[in-house]
């Protein structure tokens, strides 16, 4: 068994740095040169201003701007450095309560799209679905003082279809439709 | 259900099952020691990695070397990583400042990555740093996947070989399992992530001011290496506390379908390694179809049980033409939502795109019980084809006691000592189980860690060791698991689920190696045929499930009972 030490140790060492530091230093820099902008977290700045992740979701609560769905990290909703989903079970009475209020307070005539009242399971979805924009068109209308029929085309202009009709699922990412909202229509809030 | 997410989860599959021909032909190549296309650059680093350990590659092992080395190789990689989490605070590459972990739970971490689980107690972006990721964690998806490809191997061994005792050199086949499979797919697999979105740098958490003017602070990494071997290796250990259902871990759909083609694929190429390498490429699709059977069943499960949605919310005003949205994305939507979660518990991989813990009842049921099956569908990388054989020889037992011959599988004859060997791995499975669950459910440091009450709690306590026996790692995320007594029953149980069950079957190998392979006769129980296959598929879930099938009733079945009731607690 002794005679099992050195490989032991040797390729734990030689595996570890190989795999541990090699690999993803590596990655690193390949990705970086190759992908810089995804490789760094796909972010989007305007005038030299960051404001966010083309792929992270943020919070939106004006009535002016499509608002995300609700989102379950702590301490505030859209904390990107905490994900997490609520976890609550399909029969936690906390759920139904907060699913109830949540549809109150769309104002919305019942039902409405589930994906507009549930919390995701990152709490960090950026998309919502077309459904539920739609259900957001006239209070920005009527917030912004503009046609509903411009915030329809805007909406229709940034979901996103499935691939060949097949593959993924119509969604809106939401900081990109109210990055185009802020251009076509801009608000003085 | 629709015919467009049907058509999403054939298309993954049948990606999976093209992919399986030759990947399998390649593994067969690496692991009886051919030339591969990988040769000129692999073989000089594999040379001089076991000249350094003084590993000459022609001595073999016998199966109590081989478990000697594996045992010695693991505990070493254990005992780094608990030294690696327990000193971040003061090692390199620890941009957020992070403390050290406490004992229990880097204990559990340990033993969680060591066993190819990542059962993770703790949350991703909130605990570790760059180097504990790196260094502690991605070192062990890279080398406890190999070390389960290994002992698949030396398995597959002691069927192709009649007579003497040598099962290969488990130094050998890990370095090669490391070198010629797992490193260079993951770094193909990892480009295309990064190009796909996934960030990979080395820098700190970024803050963005949002267009509302809030400040967002977004936690990023090396999250693509991650990624990529996260899901060859089978591991599920995600960079984020929501694994891959953190847009940075899978952005698009078509990072989601990647994700489950990735972790797929080495566990399906193996099992058709494996039917290459006894000469039997009937006998590779045979249990390559078992698994195919099983998995459609239970992706079809989650499928309805998901798109029915929950009662309960749309008895308050919510439309169930979404089906169940809570803890879901709306990006992968519920059939490739459905797809993940059935692959990912029949795989032993462990990682989740959406949240298990707020599936409906039932569709939480089926990953939980994919998991109780033993995690053969086709399970880890190496310890689903292992699984799978343990299954098998159990299976052609069975027929023999009904048709009063010897049962035989592949040649080799199977007798009293392999089949103790094989009901002492797979009685591993309900004893930690089923013991750890009744203790929690009445004890106090048990029950306080439940998030939902009722019938979900039981399932979220069951649901935590089945998946930490199982060397899963997935969980019904509403328990409070960084606790002392689950960090070490759960630590304790996922060293079980997977040494206690290496150790027989490497035993297995060694009494099978010695045996004659002898050749078919008139009398012989064809295995690569569809009625073996029917009668495996059935003593997986009779042997498999059925013993868990009395806790289950009691957890999701009560569940579905009540919530379909309308009552909530």
């Amino acid at each position: 068994m002794l005679d099992q030490f050195r490989p032991a140790i040797v390729l734990t060492v030689l595996l570890s740095a190989l795999t541990g530091l090699g690999y993803p230093l590596a990655i690193t820099a390949v990705a970086q040169a190759a992908f810089p902008v995804q490789a760094n977290g796909s972010r989007i700045e305007i005038d030299g201003q960051l404001i966010g992740s083309d792929l992270i979701g943020q919070n939106f609560s004006q009535p002016g701007y499509f608002w995300p769905r609700p989102s379950a990290t702590v301490p505030d909703p859209y904390n990107a450095a905490g994900s997490s989903g609520s976890n609550y079970g399909p029969t936690d009475a906390r759920l139904i309560e907060r699913v109830s209020g949540a549809v109150a307070s769309l104002g919305a005539a019942a039902p409405v799209p589930a994906d507009a009242v549930t919390t995701s399971a990152s709490g960090l979805d950026p998309h919502i679905t077309p459904q539920n924009a739609a259900l957001q068109v006239a209070r920005i209308a009527a917030a912004r003082g503009v046609a509903p029929a411009l915030v329809d085309a805007i909406l229709a202009d940034v979901t996103e279809q499935p691939l060949l009709g097949i593959f993924g699922q119509p969604r809106v990412n939401v900081l990109r439709l109210n990055l185009a909202l802020d251009q076509a229509a801009p608000t003085g809030n | 259900m629709t015919f467009f997410g049907w058509l999403q989860i054939g298309f993954v599959l049948v990606a999976v099952l093209l992919l399986a021909k030759p990947l399998g032909l390649y593994l067969a190549r690496v692991f009886t020691g051919e030339r591969t296309f990988l040769f000129p650059v692999v073989d000089p680093v594999e040379r001089g990695f076991l000249a350094l350990a003084g590993v000459r590659a022609g001595k073999e092992q016998n199966w109590l070397g081989y478990a000697g080395s594996m045992l010695m190789f693991s505990l070493l990689g254990f005992l780094a990583l608990y030294a690696i989490l327990r000193l971040q605070n003061v090692l390199p590459l620890n941009p957020q400042g992070f403390p050290a972990l406490p004992p229990d739970l880097a204990f559990n971490t340990a033993a969680s990555f060591v066993t190819n689980t990542n059962w993770q107690s703790f949350g991703g972006e909130t605990t570790m740093s760059h180097l504990s990721q790196m260094l502690g964690l991605t070192v062990q998806n890279f080398v406890s996947a190999a070390t389960g490809i290994a002992v698949a191997m030396a398995l597959t061994r002691a069927f192709m070989r009649s007579g003497g005792s040598a099962i290969g050199n488990f130094w050998v086949d890990l370095t090669r399992a490391t070198l010629y499979v797992l490193l260079p797919l993951a770094i193909v697999v990892a480009l295309v992530f990064v190009a796909l979105g996934l960030p990979q740098s080395l820098d700190a958490n970024f803050v963005a001011t949002t267009l509302e003017g809030a400040q967002q602070t977004i936690a990023s990494g090396p999250v693509a290496s991650q990624e990529a071997i996260k899901q060859l290796g089978t591991n599920g250990g995600g960079f984020f506390n929501v694994n891959a259902a953190h847009p940075f871990e899978n952005p698009t759909a078509f990072s989601n379908y990647l994700n489950i083609v990735a972790m797929l694929s080495i566990s399906a190429a193996l099992v058709y390694a494996f039917g290459q390498m006894v000469g039997s490429r009937r006998q590779g699709w045979a249990l390559i179809s078992v698994t195919v059977i099983l998995l459609v069943i239970g992706t079809g499960a989650i499928y309805w049980a998901e798109t029915y949605g929950n009662p309960l919310l749309s008895a308050v005003g919510v439309d169930p033409s979404m089906g169940n949205m809570e803890g879901k994305e709306v990006r992968f939507g519920q059939a490739m939502s459905a797809l993940y979660a059935a692959v990912t518990t029949g795989l032993s991989n462990g990682g989740v795109n959406a949240m298990h813990s707020s599936l409906t009842p039932l569709g939480g049921l089926v990953p939980m019980f994919l998991m109780q099956l033993g995690e053969v569908l086709p399970g880890g990388v190496g310890s689903g084809l292992y699984g799978l054989v343990v299954f098998a020889i159990l299976a052609v037992f069975v027929a023999g006691l009904m048709v009063g011959r010897t049962p035989e599988f592949l040649g080799k004859k199977i007798e009293a000592r392999e089949m103790k060997l094989a009901m002492l791995a797979v009685l591993i499975l309900p004893l930690t189980i089923l013991g750890f669950t009744s203790v929690s459910a009445v004890a106090e440091f048990g029950t306080s860690s439940i998030l939902t009450p009722g019938p979900h709690g039981l399932s979220e306590i069951l649901y935590a060791y089945t998946s930490a026996a199982g060397n899963n790692g997935s969980a019904f995320g509403g328990l409070t698991a960084n606790t002392l007594w689950y960090n070490c029953t759960l630590g304790i149980a996922m060293l079980l689920g997977r040494f206690a069950y290496i150790v027989p079957v490497l035993a297995i190998a060694g009494a099978l190696v010695k045996k004659p392979r002898i050749a078919p006769s008139s009398g012989t129980f064809p295995t690569d045929r569809p009625l073996f296959a029917g009668l495996l598929i059935g003593i997986i879930l009779i042997l498999g499930g059925l013993q868990f099938f009395p806790a289950l009733a009691l957890g999701p079945v009560v569940e579905h009972f009540v919530m379909l009731a309308g009552q909530s607690f």
